[in-house]
């Protein structure tokens, strides 16, 4: 449905858009995710024929955006990343030039705005000056005139910037019932917003597609690798006994020492199966102290945090907001009170976050 | 085109913009008016609309600053060229009702000749021709100002160019006057344009040799011109400045000439400048 190849831009000698390609399929809503600067505007205003691109080509329905502009423009609808709007207007007549300049008119033009204003639920301010509206009903507003002329594609640029958490939820679930009929490029640099909302996700930084998948194939390839922290309380020679049996259990394991009464185990694992009480139970045999047992799961939000970073990948191992209390009692733990520590590490808190989550 | 000139008229009618222009045209008309054709007692509109047409030097820029500058700063334009529109639909659109807005206080001076010829006789072909030479003047001078406007995404730097332009524009025989009629004066000043030409097309295509090759190639015919025809040049610039003078076109009409030379001059303005907007505006989309 649109094609993206090899897509440059450079705004002198800034290279916004750096060689980014992807195809976007029918009837799904995509979401365009990246950190601030990374390029998604530049992209989506590169789709929209709003903006030239240096190099590449965008096609629309097979209509290269530069030899055909007005048939790739008549598929899509667009609103920006400032809603563009026209103070001095009402709701009503904005839409109005708006469906005209789509090529609408009559009862047609009449019958698309009444659709757009019931959907975007904007009706109630049609005769209302733009320039008095909420930030939230200019976004519908905008919104409204990216339906107009039925496209099949909406583009929607960061369209819940600057809304309050509840006109967060409005726009997220217009945006949900317009992928019903149309296919939605939404751009954000949240990534709670494009999980709840999209089918697949095209993850850009510094101007290159670094992810393009489904979220669970997302969620799939890189969670996969899940890594289990012990900590015990018991000098490494000790704990080394205890490897063996523990690498039967994981499929990799590192060993680092704090100090001589804290040793660190590293198990990596395959984040399908749950290793933990297998785990526990190789520990209790043992008989070793053990003070934690901190599961580092790689959420989503790690995933972005680790495609979009820095150029070197963030290190896996790195300790975040580690869980064992440093009042916690040396020596051995009666299994009760271990458990309780385990449940209550599942539970959540800020260091552990769920599986998947 | 007419989705684009529909909502330009409307905005020109809610804000300001229209009713000052309407507003000082009128009222520079009407002073004038009374000036000469009622304390004066001369049955000659032309004189009026002669002596009117510095106004355009203040009331010109008002219009045209917001029609691109305004767009842009407000990020509008980014709607307008994500619709199916043509560069020239949205151009001519906005050009159009710019001129709508102008003909509106010039629709109701067209009532003054009627007026006066009541109580004394009028040459209505006089009149009327050099109110036409007036509209094209305005024309002209919108579409500079149009231009000027779609360079810019600050209307007050769109509104101050304009003003300096059409100054220079209205000042241009009194300046040209100043250069000696001697043939290496003509030349001395065709060279300075000829570097001028370069520096401009340096400016908008940001390309320097096409500036320096713009420069060269001008100066290069006028130095072969120079010596081959060394005699004409003796007031040549003055003469050409004088037929190019925007302002300097219409007193031809004041004086009860219609020249058809000057509307197809005037025509060609408008068409130049909104040429140039057309790939002013379609710069930003296919660069």
């Amino acid at each position: 449905m649109i094609e993206v190849r090899n897509l440059v831009k450079n705004y002198g000698p800034h290279k916004a858009v750096r060689g980014i390609s992807f195809t976007v399929e029918p009837g799904k809503i995509y979401g365009f995710l990246g950190p601030n600067g990374a390029g998604k505007s530049t992209t989506m205003n590169i789709i929209a024929g709003t903006l030239a691109a240096t190099a590449g080509t965008v096609t629309v329905n097979g209509h290269d955006v530069y030899a055909e502009p007005l048939a790739a423009k008549r598929c899509i609808g667009y609103l920006p990343e400032i809603p563009p709007l026209y103070p001095e207007m009402t709701a009503e007549e904005y839409l109005t030039f708006v469906g005209r300049a789509k090529g609408l008119s009559g009862s047609e033009l009449a019958q698309q705005i009444e659709d757009a204003m019931d959907r975007t639920g904007t009706q109630d301010v049609r005769r209302r000056l733009i320039k008095n509206l909420s930030k939230g009903y200019k976004q519908r507003v905008g919104i409204a005139q990216a339906m107009l002329g039925d496209p099949e594609i909406i583009i929607l640029d960061e369209p819940t910037v600057g809304l309050d958490p509840i006109q967060i939820i409005e726009i997220r679930d217009l945006i949900k019932s317009l992928g019903k009929t149309h296919t939605v490029i939404l751009s954000s640099h949240i990534l709670s917003e494009v999980s709840e909302v999209c089918d697949r996700v095209i993850i850009i930084a510094r101007g290159r597609v670094v992810a393009s998948d489904s979220l669970d194939g997302l969620r799939e390839r890189y969670t996969s690798e899940c890594t289990l922290e012990l900590q015990l309380a018991c000098p490494e020679e000790k704990a080394k006994e205890l490897s063996g049996a523990l690498s039967r259990v994981a499929d990799g394991l590192t060993v680092k020492t704090e100090d001589a009464a804290l040793t660190k185990l590293f198990l990596s694992y395959n984040g399908k199966r749950d290793i933990r009480s297998a785990v526990y139970a190789e520990v209790k045999k043992s008989g070793l102290p053990l003070l934690a047992m901190i599961p580092h799961v790689k959420t989503l939000e790690d995933i972005f945090l680790d495609l979009t970073g820095g150029d070197e990948p963030v290190p896996e191992e790195e300790p975040d907001a580690p869980f064992a209390a440093p009042s916690a009692p040396e020596g051995p733990e009666d299994p009760d009170g271990e458990e309780k520590k385990d449940e209550d590490d599942k539970d959540g808190g800020d260091g552990y976050k769920p599986l998947f989550g | 085109m007419g989705s684009v000139y529909k909502k330009e008229l409307r905005s020109y009618f809610c804000n300001m913009q229209g009713a000052i222009f309407s507003g000082f045209l009128l009222l520079i008309a009407g002073i004038m008016t009374v000036l000469y054709n009622l304390k004066g007692l001369y049955p000659n509109f032309e004189y009026v609309l002669s002596d009117t047409g510095f106004i355009f030097l203040l009331i010109v820029p008002i219009v045209t600053m917001r029609i691109f500058a305004e767009e842009k700063h407000a990020k509008t334009d980014q709607l307008l060229y994500s619709l199916p529109l043509k560069g020239t639909d949205i151009v001519l659109g906005k050009y159009f009702a710019a001129v709508t807005v102008f003909l509106v206080p010039v629709g109701v001076m067209s009532f003054y000749p009627l007026i006066l010829s009541l109580y004394g006789k009028v040459n209505f072909a006089a009149a009327y021709g050099a109110l036409f030479g007036f509209i094209l003047l305005g024309c002209a001078l919108l579409a500079i100002g149009m231009y000027i406007s779609s360079l810019t995404e600050s209307q007050v730097i769109a509104a101050v160019i304009s003003f300096g332009t059409l100054l220079l524009l209205y000042l241009m025989n009194a300046l040209t006057s100043l250069i000696p009629s001697t043939s290496g004066a003509s030349f001395i000043a065709f060279s300075v344009v000829a570097v001028l030409a370069g520096l401009l097309v340096w400016a908008m295509t940001k390309d320097r040799y096409a500036g320096l090759f713009t420069a060269l190639l001008a100066e290069s015919v006028l130095v072969f011109l120079y010596f081959k025809f060394k005699d004409s040049f003796a007031g040549l610039f003055a003469k050409v400045m004088e037929k190019l003078s925007v302002f300097e076109r219409f007193s031809g009409f004041v004086n009860g000439i219609f020249d058809l030379t000057a509307v197809v001059y005037y025509l060609s303005i408008v068409a130049f400048c909104v040429f140039l907007c057309v790939q002013s505006v379609e710069k930003k989309r296919w660069s």
